[in-house]
């Protein structure tokens, strides 16, 4: 029995790391198209992420891609495809920012406020998704999309001065109102050459939440369900899997985590939410992440880590005259690859487990012939 | 002209696949013109002359009847006059009527045919095999075509035709082979059988197992279903009842079986009771609940037990641990979960039980489902839905695709389970099964019980004629003909003793 788990977890690992491999060797081939040498470019990214500042913001951008990559595994594992991820967390964070800029609480009362303010918004909009897919069958992925696109209309909206805006004098950026300390989330101060630097706390809460996420899916009776329906929409049917309405609560939860995505950065670096210096797109990078960490949470955290070694280690390049668009087209290619390695992984893996099987019986048909002809 | 009988499930498909090198067969040979050939692909069996028409027809509606010809033999003739000729020179010679031009979307269904049958011939066939040619034809377009199959036969090209149609297998064959459960049963000259004795050796005149036939059937009922009514809600059919005014009742330790041709309303009336299709009207009691609003869970896991027509698709979640599949269905009860948590040490253990007691042959319980071979896939869930003591077993077809031990072995658990008092409803297309397992027998027709019969003693014929329709209510004379008929049979009646 141990031969098949230890299978298993070498047939888990072989796919991803054969994608890297593979997505680095294309890279190689792309660096060296452009007549520069492939080496020195990834041993100058390597180099790069030794220094300590550099680790303190690759961990603060895998902190925030973690977050997403979780929220769009919940809805891979019930088979939704939650595009509007992107949408829902850059809404969720602007309303949660002013918000909690016009809130004025003791400490940790103002920050539970804007988490809950921020899970309420992002699931509310993952939520009319849901409804539209529940009540009339449309397909999340178009509704998700759309979703986005308005919550990107809203929000340039909503961001007007004389609504929720305001724009600090000599500045082009338009930001909420800023936070009271009262609502600035602590962080790991780290001192880098004389100059303090913080790891989100919320780094924290982003493990945690792994961690929930691996309970709910391998413990409880909800995961279970989640997981069936999941694997095999007909026979979670049969096995009394309400679909509807599992496809509202993960949709829900979804959207809910997915609120939470900008907060790192909201209550630990900003303390507003500008339109100009606000990070967009992260819900399409955590579907990526979440594609390349198998929608394990372990996975994923292995999976953010690259993403933001990857995405930091890339200016780098840039100074040292190599093209910097050569980390993008690595995150591109790791992507495609693991896709591919995936499948061709699982394939193999059924095929070879069943051949195991079959050979097992048969060996022990072979000892107790008596048997056989039952 | 060579004819292959037997019911459905019978194998007669899968010994085509093989003869037409889709399939690989584990044992055998394989003798053409006297030569022992093996074909790895159709085009093996095409080279040797071996072309086969399917059941389904493989045409390309916006193409023309000679694109669809020489597409992917283009080799042989070209695409242009030559193969055009050649169309022409075998539609002559076999009478085919074909017209080479003409768009196949605008042809009607006898002509599609006639262009498989011509593609087949263009190809170089010498031996042409025809999967239940006549299913989709009306009585005429029969007619003309077993004129054209006398054709080919008269030009010394040999015809392999499938059927389960009786009278048209005997009034076109030389030879007829019957095949039963995988087997040949045995091959017979049309002359020396009538279709009577044929459909005898199709299903097999002998039960499929000695059983002791005392009933075990109490007079507690334990399913009532009353004026079940359900009307298809999309597709061509819409408005057409599926589930046509259906009542009935099972007691503890009846086992009611449901004859019919498939799509005759029995998958829907599954879906009914197991709450995943809701009614237009009609009420489900189970015990004393009136469980008609019960969702899914609740029923399932309130008593009643269900084993999938469709193991795959309903029964199972292949890519998962046999012990994952031991919850499916079942999470809310233990062994499987307290509270809102899962167990898994629990249902591993449980699962391990299972394993052994109904002999799922695996090395363990680790393996993913679809490693294991259906027949110990269905005894897994044979045993799942054992374990929770149902008080209404829902069978569908519960031994189809399953090897001859685990049938027995899946009829032995079934029986004991009625003995102990479980109402269970049977539903196959295996007569052999239904009549010897099930206590009281109804024939579903058009979303209709239509008839009723006495296991003891209609045959599969009686059953038969039931289920095309022919006959209607009571199969046998007893001297209470009456409606209700879902009474258990009179157990006085028939003694133990003979059933084969």
């Amino acid at each position: 029995m141990k031969k098949f788990d230890k299978d298993r977890v070498i047939l888990g690992i072989a796919a991803p790391v054969l994608a890297v491999v593979f997505a680095m060797v294309l890279s190689s081939l792309i660096v060296l198209i452009s007549g520069k040498n492939p080496f020195d470019a990834f041993r100058l990214m390597f180099e790069y992420a030794q220094g300590a500042d550099v680790q303190v913001l690759i961990l603060n951008r895998a902190t925030v891609y973690y977050i997403a990559a979780i929220a769009v595994a919940i809805g891979f594992r019930m088979n939704l495809f939650n595009i509007g991820v992107d949408g829902q967390y850059r809404l969720a964070a602007m309303l949660a920012a002013a918000a909690g800029g016009a809130m004025h609480l003791p400490g940790p009362l103002h920050i539970l406020m804007i988490i809950i303010t921020a899970i309420a918004v992002g699931g509310a909009w993952a939520g009319v998704a849901a409804l539209l897919k529940v009540r009339r069958g449309v397909s999340e992925v178009v509704s998700t999309i759309m979703l986005n696109a308005i919550a990107t209309s809203l929000i340039a909206y909503l961001m007007h001065t004389d609504i929720l805006g305001r724009q600090p004098p000599g500045s082009n950026n338009v930001t909420t109102t800023p936070l009271d300390d009262t609502a600035w989330f602590p962080g790991i101060g780290v001192d880098v050459d004389g100059q303090r630097m913080e790891v989100y706390g919320f780094i924290f809460v982003a493990a945690a939440l792994g961690v929930g996420f691996h309970y709910m899916l391998s413990r409880t009776k909800f995961g279970f369900d989640l997981r069936a329906a999941g694997a095999s929409d007909s026979a979670a049917v049969a096995s009394g899997v309400n679909t509807k309405r599992m496809v509202l609560i993960s949709m829900l939860l979804s959207g809910g985590l997915a609120g939470l995505i900008g907060l790192p950065q909201l209550l630990g670096e900003t303390h507003s939410y500008g339109l100009v210096d606000f990070p967009a797109g992260i819900g399409f990078t955590g579907i990526a992440i979440a594609l390349l960490g198998r929608n394990s949470p372990v996975g994923i955290a292995f999976g953010a880590l690259l993403w933001a070694f990857l995405d930091r280690s890339a200016p780098n390049l840039d100074f040292n005259g190599y093209e910097k668009e050569i980390a993008t087209i690595m995150q591109g290619l790791i992507v495609i690859s693991v896709v591919v390695a995936y499948e061709l992984v699982r394939r193999y893996g059924l095929r070879r487990q069943q051949q195991q099987v079959g050979e097992q019986l048969a060996q022990a048909a072979r000892k107790n012939p008596e048997e056989v002809a039952a | 002209m060579h004819a292959i009988v037997g019911e459905n499930g019978a194998g007669k498909s899968t010994l085509m696949k093989i003869l037409y090198g889709m399939q690989k067969p584990d044992e055998g040979t394989i003798v053409v013109d006297g030569e022992k050939v093996s074909f790895h692909t159709p085009g093996d069996a095409i080279a040797r002359g071996i072309g086969m028409v399917h059941q389904h027809f493989m045409l390309a509606d916006n193409l023309t009847v000679l694109e669809n010809t020489v597409l992917g033999s283009e080799k042989l003739y070209g695409i242009g006059d030559a193969a055009r000729k050649k169309i022409k020179e075998i539609s002559d010679a076999y009478g085919l009527g074909i017209r080479p031009d003409v768009l196949v979307e605008d042809l009607g269904v006898a002509d599609r045919q006639r262009v498989e049958i011509l593609k087949v011939l263009f190809r170089g066939a010498r031996t042409l095999i025809l999967d239940e040619p006549t299913a989709v034809l009306v009585p005429q377009e029969v007619d003309a075509l077993f004129a054209n199959l006398r054709e080919l036969k008269s030009e010394g090209l040999t015809v392999i035709f499938i059927s389960h149609k009786l009278d048209e297998v005997l009034s076109v064959a030389d030879e007829i082979t019957v095949i039963r459960r995988g087997t040949t049963v045995t091959s017979v000259k049309p002359a020396d059988v009538n279709a009577r004795r044929l459909a005898e050796l199709m299903v097999g005149s002998e039960l499929p197992s000695p059983q002791t036939r005392e009933s075990t059937v109490t007079d507690v009922p334990m399913l009532t279903v009353t004026g079940l009514n359900l009307a298809a809600f999309s597709g061509e059919e819409e408005g057409r009842k599926v589930l046509d005014d259906i009542s009935f009742t099972i007691h503890k330790g009846e086992i009611l079986g449901i004859a019919g041709v498939e799509g005759n309303g029995q998958t829907e009336l599954i879906e009914a009771l197991i709450g995943t299709r809701e009614l237009d009207s009609g009420t489900v009691v189970l015990g004393d609940d009136d469980i008609t609003a019960w969702a899914t869970r609740r029923r399932r896991e309130g008593g009643v037990g269900y084993i999938p027509e469709d193991r795959h698709r309903h029964g199972l979640l292949l890519e998962a641990p046999l012990w994952e599949n031991r919850i499916l269905g079942h999470v809310g009860e233990r062994p499987n979960s307290k509270g809102p948590w899962l167990d898994p040490k629990a249902a591993r253990a449980d699962t391990e039980r299972i394993v052994k007691e109904y002999d799922v042959r695996t090395p363990g319980i680790e393996v993913t489902a679809a490693s294991l071979s259906g027949g110990n896939q269905q005894k897994l869930i044979v045993g799942r839905e054992m374990s929770h003591e149902p008080r209404l077993l829902i069978a569908a077809h519960p031994t189809r695709g399953v090897d001859v031990g685990a049938q027995a072995q899946i009829w032995d658990q079934i029986r004991e389970a009625r003995h102990e008092g479980l109402a269970v409803l049977l539903i196959s297309a295996d007569l052999d099964e239904l009549i010897g397992l099930s206590d009281t027998i109804r024939v579903m027709y058009r979303g209709r019980l239509v008839a009723d019969a006495d296991p003891a003693t209609v045959t599969s014929e009686e059953l038969g004629s039931a289920m095309t329709g022919a006959a209607r209510g009571h199969l046998e004379h007893t001297e209470s003909a009456d409606d209700a008929s879902g009474e258990e049979p009179d157990a006085s009646g028939e003694g133990a003793e003979e059933e084969r």
